[in-house]
């Protein structure tokens, strides 16, 4: 086995200076009555070469772009990646090193994290960024643990328009604690209505997502300014970080605690994970996060280098008091995410959101030509949502065999929203995708006119 | 010795990204732009994030350079105690980045994503059929995640039984993230202090086990490398009032094909693939945790449950009483895929094999250096061993000055002052993936190094000096933290 390095007489040596007999004697302290003896049953080692066949065949089965036109966001985005940043990214020094415990031997991931660090806090508005979470979802429950504890209050507000993934993993992190989750219903324009704050009280935090689960932009100035009134802390959310490449931030729209997903920034899609989750806040709770942070130093010399640092926040010096058990992160997705945000630059981020937003406009501009309804008024960044004619699902299925995926169907997870899709158009659609899948959804509504 | 692996090497500075570009450059092919501007309220944008313009020749050379700083398996030995820094296979790298793997968007419907499932399903069997248990989520991001999903299991099964129990039993070698899992889930955890073997006595389980007490939180092996002898006998006690054994399965990598945990009284526990299964740890992540568990905690599983079906695979929701998600989507797929074809490669005999080098390699620097270093625990070990730097307490040399002027020696350090419970802790792990030759220089350097802390210790205080930098001022980081630039 060529991950095994040891020859017969190795282990014969070896076995001698351990003073064994056999490899099985090294497992003296461990019961009789606990030993399995018999084989493991699991599939016979392949080599290489057969599993490549295998790995192709399970790849080859999955409806992927380019072969498929994917017009579905929905917390997944595809987004071109330079493949400088792939290269980069598989640099064995990164991928195979460990959390930098061991700061001299590790400058290059601490370096490289101190800067993830600074491009994720200018890109959300805050003054500090942890290191990464599993992923958005996550990072979402965390804000609003964390928020619990500052202002040591048992009730979160939710908005309905948040993720509703992301929403049942905060209802699952919550279940167990004393906490208490509350949601705000949306309105017709598809955004939070926030007006029953106005009879809340004793509240630890409100957490609304922009742009929203319905791609819609939320006034997160007005929602701040209500939560503060209440002296709770207010956390934004987002599933779709480009839109910051364009949109004011959170931080800058009074926002204490800012938490939301990177998958957008150079991560592949990868069935939903690894993501990123991105989290961050105002400097004067950073004692509070959770999770961990690089920070800037000099050595012996005087020279720059860089830590892990407020350790004692961390599960392995606190214990069961730390502000989290979280140990490993995503790390290299955070390095991804540095290093696509290198790439893009700030010129070249602002240009490619942009982008995404004009074609989303343009497909909102055909699709509304072709006699779909817009479901919501609210500008929207690269997703929005669509009231296609009843009895839609036929028509999903049959552009799904011409290998297009109009959109997310909402209808399992708002029931009230029955022939709604929410669709998605980045940089990678182009305007004739777009123009293919209009044409594909007329000549569809005329036959089935016709039947 | 020979010549000694750590050496000198061009080493070049680079700035932060901040610090380099200029205005106007772009290290991206921006797409064409095939659709008109559209209007969008000015109220709504401000001028854009303050990133630097850089090249992508900028970007390549700064990555490069301060890939060089850092030190990975693939450089040489990184003997981190409970880290299982084994060699990532490369192969496992090409297949998490087939196109219809990474491409693959989450929320598609089953029947588009049938390799996806299909090797999720498979994976799951696998572990099932490795740990001994009845049946495995895959969705939780790492291992302390594991932990946390595990303790929610345990939490909903006495929920369900109609009395949930306040406290829950973590001996004093436990990771950290083991009582901060169990307070996540409003757990308090009792300590329980291992014996003088340096594992856990029965009886000091029976004596603080009571009908309020949720289970126990077991590593096995241990954090000091040892196998917990009483574990079967702790299970009984445990589930005869009722309370429920968690494995913190990170150490798995000792007993593959030896110990099924299932058959040893383990209602739930987790895996680290990210340790165990040869999955890269990328400094510090994505992992991947996955929680086996007995059929009593079906019922309570993350969903959607990936199930077979007439031959075709499908996404279950429908589990009432299920936990619900600790991941939006399904977890780390693309750690999963690396996990999945390393397993594949192995097979089921060179996994067992895997396991018994690891403990091989363990015991044989035990052997050679208990001379050397004070070893606590005078036992067979399993795929670690842990020393301490009392020896070295004449001479006021510490643990961290002996694990810096490794780095000179060209190996990444153990792990050091973990678990708590042995001073000055120096914890080995050196992985079956390392060889006799490997194994023995790196004994040959802690030996060097030893006899230079008698002869010349300012060699060891001084330490590194072949590195980046030099020791850092980790104490001025912390009380004026600057995180951002
Ligand atoms: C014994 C043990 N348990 C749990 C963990 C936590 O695993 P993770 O870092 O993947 O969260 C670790 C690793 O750090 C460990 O060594």
């Amino acid at each position: 086995m060529l991950y095994l390095p040891h020859t017969r007489e190795d282990i014969a040596s070896m076995l001698e200076t351990i003073g064994v007999d056999d490899l099985d004697g090294l497992f003296s302290t461990v019961p009789e009555d606990c030993r399995f003896t018999g084989d493991l049953n699991l599939p016979e080692a392949l080599t290489e070469w057969e599993l490549n066949d295998h790995m192709k065949a399970l790849s080859d089965s999955m409806a992927t772009f380019p072969a498929y036109k994917v017009f579905m966001g929905a917390g997944s985005y595809e987004h071109f990646i330079p493949a400088s940043v792939s290269y980069l990214l598989s640099r064995s020094e990164f991928v195979t090193s460990y959390t930098p415990y061991q700061p001299e031997m590790s400058q290059g991931t601490l370096q490289a994290i101190y800067e993830y660090q600074t491009l994720a806090a200018r890109l959300m508005g805050v003054d500090v960024a942890t290191a990464s979470h599993y992923d958005g979802a996550a990072a979402l429950a965390e804000a609003l643990l964390m928020a619990a504890r500052i202002t040591k209050r048992r009730k979160v507000v939710i908005s309905s328009l948040i993720h509703p993934l992301y929403r049942r993993v905060v209802q699952t992190y919550f279940e167990p604690t004393e906490y208490e989750v509350v949601q705000l219903p949306y309105l017709k324009s598809g955004t939070t209505d926030f007006a029953a704050l106005d009879d809340m009280d004793d509240l630890a935090a409100v957490g609304i997502q922009s742009p929203n689960f319905f791609g819609c932009i939320e006034d997160l100035q007005a929602i701040g300014e209500k939560t503060h009134d209440k002296e709770a802390l207010f956390i934004a959310s987002f599933t779709e970080a480009l839109a910051y490449g364009l949109l004011k931030n959170p931080g800058s729209q009074g926002a204490d605690i800012v938490a939301g997903e990177g998958q957008s920034l150079g991560i592949p899609r990868s069935f939903g994970g690894p993501g990123l989750g991105m989290l961050g806040s105002r400097k004067k709770f950073m004692r509070s996060l959770p999770g961990r942070l690089v920070g800037l130093t000099k050595d012996l010399d005087g020279k720059r280098g860089f830590v892990l640092t407020l350790a004692t926040r961390e599960q392995h010096i606190r214990r069961e008091k730390a502000t989290s058990n979280i140990c490993t992160n995503n790390s290299l997705c955070a390095l991804a995410a540095a290093m696509y945000m290198a790439s893009v630059g700030g010129t070249g981020i602002r240009e490619l959101a942009r982008l995404n937003y004009d074609k989303a406009e343009y497909l909102k501009a055909e699709l509304k030509k072709a006699g779909c309804i817009i479901s919501f008024d609210s500008p929207t960044f690269n997703e929005f949502v669509v009231e296609f004619p009843s009895g839609f699902e036929a028509t999903h299925r049959r552009l799904l065999e011409k290998k297009i995926v109009a959109g997310l169907c909402l209808a399992p997870y708002y029931s009230e929203l029955a022939n709604h899709y929410l669709l998605c158009v980045t940089e990678t659609i182009t305007k004739e995708d777009m123009d293919t899948l209009v044409s594909c959804l007329r000549s569809c509504f005329q036959k089935s006119k016709q039947a | 010795m020979n010549e000694s692996l750590g050496d000198t090497g061009l080493i070049l500075n680079d700035p932060l990204l901040w610090e380099k570009g200029k205005k106007g450059r772009c290290g991206f092919s921006l797409p064409r732009r095939d659709v008109e501007s559209a209007p969008l309220r000015e109220d709504l944008i401000d001028e854009g994030p303050d990133f630097p313009d850089l090249s992508e020749v900028d970007v390549v050379r700064h990555y490069t350079r301060l890939a060089q700083w850092n030190f990975g398996v693939d450089t040489g030995m990184y003997p981190l105690g409970s880290c299982t820094m084994k060699y990532n296979p490369k192969i496992n790298e090409k297949y998490a980045s087939l196109p219809g793997l990474a491409g693959a968007h989450p929320l598609m419907p089953a029947d588009l994503s049938q390799g996806a499932l299909k090797m999720m399903f498979e994976l799951e069997e696998y572990l099932t059929e490795i740990t001994g248990m009845d049946a495995t989520t895959l969705q939780p991001a790492a291992g302390a995640h594991g932990e946390f999903t595990g303790m929610l299991l345990i939490h909903a099964f006495h929920v369900r039984k109609g009395a949930s129990r306040s406290k829950i039993i973590v001996p004093d070698t436990a990771h950290g993230t083991n009582p901060a899992s169990a307070a996540l889930c409003g757990y308090r955890p009792v300590a329980v202090s291992s014996n003088e073997d340096g594992i856990l006595s029965a009886d000091a389980v029976a004596e603080v086990m009571d009908e309020d007490t949720a289970g126990i939180m077991i590593t096995n092996p241990n954090t000091l490398g040892l196998f917990e002898e009483n574990s079967k006998e702790i299970a009984e006690i445990i589930h005869a009032k009722g309370g429920l054994v968690y494995c913190d399965g990170a150490n798995m990598n000792a007993v593959m094909g030896v110990v099924k945990m299932g058959a040893i009284g383990v209602d739930v526990m987790q895996l680290n693939l990210h340790k165990t299964f040869s999955t890269p740890h990328g400094g510090g992540g994505p992992g991947s945790g996955p929680v086996c568990i007995k059929k009593h905690l079906e019922p309570f599983l993350p969903v959607p449950r990936v199930v077979r079906d007439n031959g075709t695979y499908v996404l279950a929701e429908d589990y009432p009483e299920s936990i619900g998600k600790v991941q939006a989507f399904h977890g780390a797929f693309g750690v999963m895929i690396k996990a999945y074809s390393y397993i594949r490669r192995m097979g089921p005999k060179n996994l067992n094999k895997a396991s018994q080098l690891a403990v091989l390699n363990a015991n044989y620097i035990k052997e050679r250096l208990k001379g050397t270093l004070h070893l606590p625990y005078d036992r067979p070990c399993m795929h670690e061993c842990v020393f301490s730097d009392k020896h070295q307490a004449a001479q006021k040399i510490a643990t961290m000055d002996m694990a810096k002027r490794l780095m000179d020696y060209g190996f990444h350090p153990p792990t050091v002052y973990f678990p708590l419970v042995v001073h000055g802790a120096i914890m080995v792990e050196p992985t079956e993936t390392e060889s006799k030759e490997d194994i023995d220089q790196f004994i040959d350097a802690f030996k060097a190094i030893v006899n230079e802390a008698k002869e010349d210790p300012d060699l060891l205080r001084d330490a590194p000096r072949s590195c980046k930098v030099r020791r850092l001022d980790e104490t001025t980081a912390a009380r004026k933290p600057c995180l951002a630039g």
